[in-house]
C-alpha cells in the first residue's frame, strides 16, 4: 500500500507462537515469537494439546505485537500469510483459522505456506545478495532436506532422513544421557567440554540414494553405548557423548551436502532451521565451505528456529506469483517440500 | 426490537458447524453442516457465503458470538480462533456462549428440564440443565464432564421439579442405551431440526448476553475445555502415586 508489499505472516505448528510483518521478502519489519519451551520441559519434550491450548491463548496478542512493532495497522498490509504445514494439526490448526479469519474480515489476499519452504527462505532476511539457484539444507526438529532450490519457489529434493529427523535425534539423545529438553542446545553447550573423537559412532549411509540421512541407527549406537557402560558399571563420559554424537550428525550433514554441491557444480550453500544454530555444524560448514570456495549462508540465531519472518518471506514469493489460497485453506501435517 | 445490532454467530464445538448472520432480533442468514468435511474447510467458507448473499457491510457489525466449549477441542479453537481472527480485524468484541446453553437455547419455551448432551468419550457426556420460566432462560446447573449413568440418577432425583426431560445433542446417540437403562422419570428426544448446534441460537442467546453486557475482547478469549490434556492428566496421577 506504499510502493511496497507488506505481508502479516502467522506461524503455529509447533511450540512457537510467531507473528512477523516482511516487507518485499526480505526486510523484517516486525518478529514476534512467543515460546512455549518453558511449559513443555515439564513432559520432556511438545505436548501437541497443550502447544494448542497455548497458541490459541496468546493468538492475538502476537499478531497485535506484530503489527504495533511494524507501526502499522491492518489495512496497511498487502496479504496475511500462514504456515499450513507440515506440523502439529492442531497446532497449525489455530494459526489457519486465525489468519483466514483475520484475511477475511479484513479482505485481504490469504497465502498458506509450506514451514518447510519457509525454513529455506529465511536466508532471504539476512543475506539479500542470496539468490537461487542454490543447495537449501534445511535440519530441525522435525525436517531434514537436502534440496536444490532452482528458483524462489521451485525445488528439487535431493535427499531427506528415511527415518529421524537431525534435530529429533538430539532431543532423544539428550534425554537418554539426562541433558533434558529441548535437546539441542543442551548438547551444543555439554559438547563443548568433550572430546568429539572419544567414542566412535557410526556415520549412515542410506542404500542406494547417496543423499538421503539416517539418524535411527546413530540414535541406538548412542543408547547401546549408554547400556552397555551401565551393564559393566562404567562411568559415562556425557561431555565426550555429546561431543562424539553430535560430530556424527555434523560430519554427516555437511559431508552430503558438500558432494552435492561439488557433483552438482553448485556454488552456494544455504543452511537453515533449529539445527543450523548448532554452534559445531555452523563452524563445521564454514571449515568445509572455505576449503571448497563454496559461499555459505548461514541464518542469524533468532531465525533458525520457528518464526514468522521466514514465512513472510516464503510467501512474498508466492504472492508475486500470483498464488492465493481459498478460506477452505486447511492444516496439512504432512505437507512436503514443494508441495501447496 | 430493532436497535441496529449486528452480530456474526459461530458453533464449531461438535460434529456441526453453523454460521449465522443476525440483526436485532431477525435471523439474517443460518448456514449449518452436519458432513464430513473438517470445520477447518467449512466454518469460513459457509460465513463467506451467508456474508455475501445478506450483502453484510463487515463494518457494521457489533460483536462475534461463538460457541465458546465444552465441546471437540480442536473443533473449538477452529471455531475460537475465527471469532478471534474477526475479532482482532474489526476491532469488536467476541461473546462466549456457553456451548449447551447454545444449544439448549434451541428449545425456547419448552416445558420441562432441557438436557443437551455432547459425547465427551471415556463414558462420559458434557451436560448442563436448563429451563425456561416465562421468557427467562436459567441454567439449573452448570456445564460438566458426567458419566451418562450419574447424569440419569441426578435427573431422577428431580423428578418432583421438573415433570419431563427433554434431551438433545450428539451425545443422545452415544449414550441413549445408558440413559434408557437408568432414566425413571418421564423423557423425550428433540428431533432432528433442533438436535444439534445451531448458530442462530447461538446468536440469538449471544445477544441477550451482549445487551447484558456480558462480552470479552478477542484477545481474552479462550475455549472452555472442562477438560484437562492426556499429559496433564497422566502427570497428575503419576504424582498423586507417588506423594
Amino acid at each position: 500500500m506504499n510502493g511496497h508489499t507488506d505481508i502479516l505472516a502467522i506461524e503455529t505448528s509447533c511450540d512457537e507462537t510467531a507473528a512477523a510483518v516482511i516487507r518485499d521478502g526480505r526486510e523484517v519489519l516486525s518478529n514476534v515469537i512467543y515460546t512455549q519451551i518453558a511449559m513443555h520441559t515439564t513432559y520432556g519434550g511438545v505436548v501437541p494439546e497443550l502447544a494448542s491450548r497455548a497458541h490459541i491463548e496468546k493468538i492475538n496478542a502476537v499478531v497485535r505485537a506484530a503489527l504495533s512493532d511494524a507501526k502499522m495497522a491492518l489495512p496497511d498490509v498487502d496479504a496475511v500469510a500462514v504456515t499450513n504445514g507440515p506440523g502439529l494439526v492442531g497446532a497449525l490448526l489455530v494459526g489457519v483459522a486465525e489468519a483466514k479469519a483475520i484475511a477475511w474480515a479484513a479482505q485481504k489476499p490469504l497465502i498458506g505456506v509450506n514451514h518447510i519452504e519457509g525454513h529455506i527462505a529465511a536466508n532471504y532476511l539476512a543475506h539479500p545478495e542470496l539468490v537461487p539457484p542454490y543447495l537449501g539444507l534445511v535440519v530441525s526438529g522435525g525436517h531434514t532436506h537436502l534440496a536444490v532450490v532452482r528458483d524462489y519457489a521451485s525445488f528439487e529434493i535431493l535427499g531427506r532422513t528415511v527415518d529421524d529427523a537431525a534435530g529429533e535425534a538430539f532431543d532423544k539423545v539428550a534425554r537418554a544421557v539426562g541433558l533434558g529438553y529441548p535437546g539441542g542446545p543442551k548438547i551444543d553447550a555439554a559438547a563443548k567440554e568433550g572430546n568429539a573423537e572419544a567414542i566412535a559412532f557410526p556415520r549412515a549411509k542410506v542404500n542406494g540414494s547417496e543423499y538421503d540421512f539416517s539418524f535411527s541407527g546413530l540414535k541406538s549406537a548412542v543408547l547401546n553405548y549408554l547400556n552397555h557402560a551401565e551393564m559393566t558399571h562404567e562411568e559415562v563420559n556425557r561431555a565426550d557423548l555429546a561431543a562424539s554424537f553430535q560430530k556424527a550428525v555434523v560430519d554427516v550433514l555437511v559431508g552430503h551436502t558438500m558432494r552435492a554441491a561439488k557433483e552438482l557444480g553448485i556454488g552456494a550453500v544455504a543452511v537453515s532451521g533449529g539445527v543450523s544454530a548448532n554452534s559445531a555444524l555452523r563452524a563445521g560448514f564454514e571449515e568445509a565451505c572455505g576449503k571448497a570456495g563454496v559461499k555459505l549462508y548461514l541464518p542469524p540465531l533468532i531465525y533458525c528456529t520457528d518464526n514468522a519472518a521466514m514465512i513472510g518471506a516464503a510467501a512474498y514469493h508466492e504472492y508475486l506469483s500470483g498464488r492465493r489460497s481459498g478460506y477452505d485453506l486447511n492444516a496439512v501435517p504432512g505437507l512436503k517440500l514443494g508441495e501447496r | 426490537m430493532t436497535d441496529g445490532m449486528k452480530l456474526i454467530a459461530l458453533d464449531s464445538s461438535g460434529l456441526v458447524a453453523s454460521a449465522a448472520i443476525l440483526e436485532d432480533d431477525r435471523v439474517r442468514a443460518e448456514y449449518t453442516l452436519d458432513f464430513k468435511k473438517t470445520h477447518s474447510q467449512t466454518l469460513l467458507p459457509m460465513l463467506d457465503e451467508i456474508a455475501r448473499m445478506t450483502e453484510l457491510d463487515l463494518s457494521t457489525v457489533d460483536a462475534v458470538a461463538v460457541a465458546a466449549g465444552p465441546g471437540s477441542f480442536t473443533g473449538l479453537r477452529i471455531g475460537s480462533a475465527t471469532a478471534k481472527g474477526i475479532g482482532l480485524a474489526l476491532g469488536v468484541p467476541l461473546i462466549e456462549v456457553p456451548t449447551l446453553a447454545g444449544l439448549a437455547f434451541n428449545l425456547y419455551g419448552a416445558s420441562g428440564l432441557i438436557c443437551p448432551i455432547m459425547d465427551a468419550r471415556r463414558q462420559q457426556v458434557y451436560s448442563g440443565l436448563y429451563a425456561f420460566y416465562g421468557d427467562d432462560f436459567v441454567t439449573v446447573r452448570e456445564q460438566k464432564a458426567v458419566a451418562a449413568a450419574e447424569l440419569a440418577e441426578e435427573l431422577n432425583g428431580m423428578a418432583e421439579t421438573y415433570q419431563q426431560m427433554i434431551f438433545i445433542g450428539d451425545g443422545v446417540d452415544a449414550c441413549r442405551d445408558i440413559l434408557e437403562a437408568g432414566l425413571t422419570v418421564p423423557h423425550l428426544y428433540a428431533p432432528a431440526n433442533v438436535s444439534r448446534q445451531r448458530a442462530a441460537s447461538v446468536g440469538a442467546l449471544g445477544r441477550r448476553m451482549f445487551l447484558a453486557g456480558q462480552t470479552v475482547s478477542a484477545d481474552a478469549h479462550t475455549p472452555v475445555y472442562l477438560r484437562k490434556s492426556q499429559a496433564e492428566r497422566e502427570r497428575e496421577e503419576k504424582e498423586k502415586a507417588q506423594a
